[in-house]
């Protein structure tokens, strides 16, 4: 069997849709 | 666009736009990067052919792979377009508050550390300490100026900021006092050698500073090479006790012990090792940034060194963590899961619009690396910023809008890198340091890596 395994990451493409909000620092904050 | 490396025994496919990571094995790993560009039938034939010693390997077994490739290509997890580049142009229209600012309190220092950016503390300029009027209306600036955020942060910086201590306390006391009318939280930051660190010092941090950053370069004999006293003693032996006392009273969190290695010590993985040794858990490690003409410039050659250590490091990092001493290592902490979203990892780090260092006699520059050059001062904390056509052009300085990033990718991880090491590099902001961006792919390489390790050691218990 060959083997793909995907881990569990944040959709990039479903923070576009969210927005942004803003609250993150300057450089993890909501 | 994907990513595909090898690492630690690991075959792993980063998902550029979609932030998605996949483990596969070596079959697949060629699959994935062929089917980019190439039909079913061609991916099946050449692998029958790559790997026909394989009994597993079947035309069957291929084509269910690739029918496994085509539902996370539809779930929109494998070679995802570029969503993003279309839409840059609302990245900038930001709200525009300020959440941060470098106070720069003491232009001076007790120690005259070779590679120091700031030219031992005076930043090409003369030796000053910012009064306590000055730091009061930078306070005052940004309360005014960030909106209706409410946590604000504030690094006290330098040069060596205990050496301007009373003030730190004055500015702290201050900052507490408008905190509860004007619906603010302040959270400080100390940067500091150790030189004058006392039980004084200790207490007052740990009642009021969120962080505190230790800067200890490792190993007694690389430390003491750089960082010596103006009498050109070592300092070593003088700040190791005092940080170990310093970071065991805030119960190991809440602090750094940063280093920067330097060409004299591409072994640099054994200087954080020695750190860990005594005690520390929180660490991080900078390659040091400086004229290529210096002795300990790091060079093309080094490269492959300092790919090797990174390696070995993710590799220790994770063997510790199994025996139940782990330490961390700021540039691998990655959150695969709750990361920043996609506007913040193409707006970057903030610098010249959302944080601004502060001199000790209240200019504005966009950062703490620009400070001291005339070209990059953006007002002062009476007026404001004044030179908007520069924090415009900094707003606009993201990791699109660096011709150089758009092929490269970890551009969603650095957001285009550091404005002020490009401008150093380059003679401009939207330029690359490219030295830095090498380190910076191979360091996120290993920093996925680790999470991948940690999820197979889960799935193994």
């Amino acid at each position: 069997m060959i083997r793909i395994e995907t881990l569990d990451t944040r959709d990039l493409a479903q923070s576009v849709k969210d927005g942004g909000c803003g609250e993150c620092q300057t450089s993890q904050e909501k | 666009m994907i990513h595909a490396y090898q690492l630690n025994g690991y075959h792993i496919i980063l998902d550029v736009y979609s932030g998605s990571v996949h483990l596969v094995d070596e079959v697949a790993f060629d699959l994935i990067q062929l089917y980019e560009n190439k039909s079913a039938e061609e991916v099946i034939e050449l692998l029958l052919e790559r790997y026909a010693g394989n009994p597993d390997v079947t035309r069957e077994a291929l084509s269910a792979c690739i029918e496994q490739v085509e539902a996370l290509r539809r779930a929109g997890k494998l070679y995802t377009e570029d969503l993003y580049a279309g839409k840059v142009f609302d990245f900038k229209g930001r709200n525009g508050v300020i959440k941060a600012l470098c106070l720069h309190v003491a232009h001076t220092c007790n120690l005259t550390c070779d590679y120091c950016f700031a030219s031992q503390g005076k930043y090409h300029g003369e030796r000053a300490l910012m009064t306590f009027e000055v730091g009061k209306q930078a306070l005052d600036f940004l309360i005014s100026h960030s909106g209706n955020r409410v946590n604000l942060e504030v690094d006290f910086f330098g040069g060596e900021p205990l050496m301007n201590w009373e003030v730190v306390k004055q500015l702290v006391a201050y900052a507490r006092s408008r905190e509860e009318e004007c619906h603010k939280k302040f959270r400080f930051t100390l940067t500091t050698n150790g030189v004058l660190v006392n039980d004084e010092v200790i207490d007052f941090c740990n009642r009021e500073m969120h962080n505190v950053v230790l800067s200890l370069d490792g190993r007694r004999e690389v430390h003491d090479r750089l960082r010596r006293t103006v009498n050109g003693k070592g300092s070593y032996d003088l700040i190791v006790p005092k940080f170990q006392k310093f970071a065991a009273s805030r119960g190991q969190k809440g602090y750094y012990v940063r280093g920067t290695f330097t060409h004299n010590n591409l072994d640099f993985t054994n200087d954080i090792f020695h750190m860990a040794d005594l005690g520390f858990t929180e660490l991080s490690m900078e390659p040091v940034v400086c004229s290529p003409d210096d002795p300990y410039a790091l060079t093309e050659a080094d490269l492959p060194v300092l790919f090797e250590q990174y390696e070995i490091l993710a590799r220790e990092m994770l063997r510790r963590e199994e025996e139940g001493r782990g330490f961390t290592f700021y540039h691998y902490m990655i959150d695969l899961k709750g990361g920043p979203c996609i506007y913040k990892r193409i707006a970057g780090c903030g610098s010249g619009t959302e944080y601004l260092a502060v001199t000790p006699w209240g200019e504005l520059f966009p950062c703490h690396q620009f400070v001291g050059d005339p070209a990059y001062s953006m007002g002062n904390v009476w007026d404001g910023v004044t030179n908007t056509a520069l924090r415009d052009e900094f707003a606009q300085c993201n990791a699109y809008a660096r011709p150089d990033c758009q092929n490269c990718w970890a551009k969603l991880y650095c957001s285009g890198g550091c404005a002020a090491n490009a401008y150093h590099a380059t003679g401009s902001i939207r330029g690359i340091y490219e030295y830095g961006c090498e380190l910076f792919r191979k360091r996120i390489e290993c920093a996925i890596m680790i999470q991948v390790a940690r999820m197979q050691r889960k799935k193994s218990r």
